[in-house]
């Protein structure tokens, strides 16, 4: 298997875009990935891309190729992935299997949603098809039920509090408010936090991601190519891709992704390192309990005990171990099938020193957590210097 | 059928169909066999740890109240 090597990377502004159809914001993070790499559309020899529900938001579906041919990117393979929230981490994972495998040297991998054009009421829906639509969604079950039922379960069996929800939505706005590309860089209180609007108990408004329109773009090579297009590649140590139950009620316990702890496992072995070797990540915070959950599947600390980690200040952008230092889905916006990839572009930032306002000290090895449904897919990946 | 709630919410933002329901509670109710099922919940909010039992099925949604 040969080595890879992330040499270029592109991102949309998040937010609610009236005047932005799909087509454009792809199209706009797929350019801006290829000009950051100096390469040209027609170099490109495969696009994978990542998108959820383009067929339902806006009613397009045969996407890879009405992006790429939008792009320039002509007569290759253009393929769409989707698995839930995670369907650009999975597009990423299969286009690292292809280039590591020796059949493409030049791969773009995007990300794209766009999700404002529908009501609230009609988006809660179409995301609630990302779980189990003949038992728990029959039932009326919707992604914030299925994440505040994970939350109830952790405070009775770890004692979590409501507090520590709130703290991981305060430290994720507050790094949001550092970012340009943010959808809301509003840094908000525990007090407000604390007293959001009720979406299902014990989650407020607060403790939900954002519904937002965005795209994302990286570009990929072998690492023995990688210095013919830029004088910092960014290597993928590892990376893993696993799955669960998709339905929350067919799994043993839902205070843990086991999909997430299986897929960190092999990554860290694929990477050669262990979860205290990684000094920042970008994790899936769709709920406030998603982050402190994560905290605990990719062992960065004891199982019960994440919710203490982001109280006390140890996950902030001055922290031992800065998580979402982009905002996160909770601030930096959460267009679902462009996520997944929307993360690695952050921590290859970081990894470059390119993160502005947000740059963090320790940044040579970094970690991207990307999460599909209540847990049936899951996505690490491993990014360090090269 | 009855069970012991695992786990609970209630709902204030209900997906398009539930509309006219919501709030309403929803939960995952271990039942007798260990086997796992997500129900509504109808008359006196339950907790986690509370005995349930079905009361009705109604739409194909199973509903439970408290024992």
């Amino acid at each position: 298997m040969r080595e890879v090597a992330v040499i270029g990377v592109g991102k949309t502004a998040f937010g609610a875009f009236a005047d932005r159809d799909l087509r454009s914001l792809a199209v706009e993070a797929g350019l801006a990935c290829l000009a950051d790499a100096k390469v040209s559309p027609s170099k490109i020899e495969a696009f994978y891309l990542g998108n959820f529900a383009g067929p339902s938001f806006v009613g397009q579906n045969h996407l890879a190729p009405y992006i790429a041919g939008a792009m320039g990117v002509e007569h290759v393979p253009c393929t769409r992935f989707e698995a839930a929230c995670a369907s650009s981490g999975s597009a990423f994972f299969h286009a690292f299997s292809s280039v590591a495998s020796g059949m493409y040297d030049l791969v773009l991998v995007g990300g794209v949603e766009k999700m404002t054009s529908q009501t609230t009421p009609k988006v809660t829906e179409i995301l609630a098809g990302a779980g189990d639509m003949a038992g728990e969604g029959r039932a009326g079950a919707t992604f914030p039920a299925l994440f505040a039922m994970i939350a109830r379960r952790h405070m009775h069996q770890f004692g979590t509090t409501r507090e520590q929800l709130a703290a991981v939505a305060v430290k994720n706005h507050a790094n949001g408010a550092k970012n340009p590309q943010a959808h809301m860089r509003k840094i908000i209180t525990m007090e407000q936090a604390l007293n959001g609007k009720p979406i299902a108990d014990p989650l407020t408004v607060y403790d939900c991601s954002l519904v937002s329109d965005g795209a994302a773009a990286v570009l990929i090579c072998p690492l023995e190519r990688a210095y013919e297009f830029t004088s910092k590649p960014i290597r993928v140590r590892g990376i893993a891709q696993t799955s669960d139950h998709v339905a929350l009620d067919e799994k043993d316990d839902i205070t843990t992704f086991r999909a997430v702890k299986e897929a960190a496992q092999k990554a860290y072995k694929m990477a050669g390192v262990t979860a205290a070797d990684i000094q920042f990540a970008e994790l899936h915070d769709c709920f406030t309990i998603a982050e402190i959950v994560a905290t605990e599947d990719l062992g960065f600390v004891e199982k019960g005990s994440g919710g203490p980690y982001v109280l006390e200040g140890k996950t902030c952008l001055r922290g031992e171990r800065p998580i979402n230092t982009s905002g996160g889905l909770k601030s930096k916006g959460h267009p679902v099938g462009a996520t997944g990839v929307a993360q690695i572009c952050d921590v290859v930032l970081q990894i470059r020193g390119d993160a502005g306002q947000r740059q963090i000290a320790r940044h040579d090895l970094g970690l991207t957590q990307n999460l599909g449904g209540s847990g049936a897919t899951a996505v690490v990946t491993i990014l360090g210097a090269a | 059928m009855t069970g012991v709630i695992y786990t609970e919410t209630v709902v204030f933002a209900p997906p398009e169909q539930f509309a006219a329901d919501a709030p309403y509670q929803l939960a995952i109710v271990t039942l007798e066999d260990g086997k796992r099922l997500t129900a509504r919940i109808s008359g006196d909010r339950v907790a986690i740890g509370d005995a349930v039992e079905l009361a009705e099925t109604r739409n194909n949604i199973p509903f439970f109240s408290k024992k």
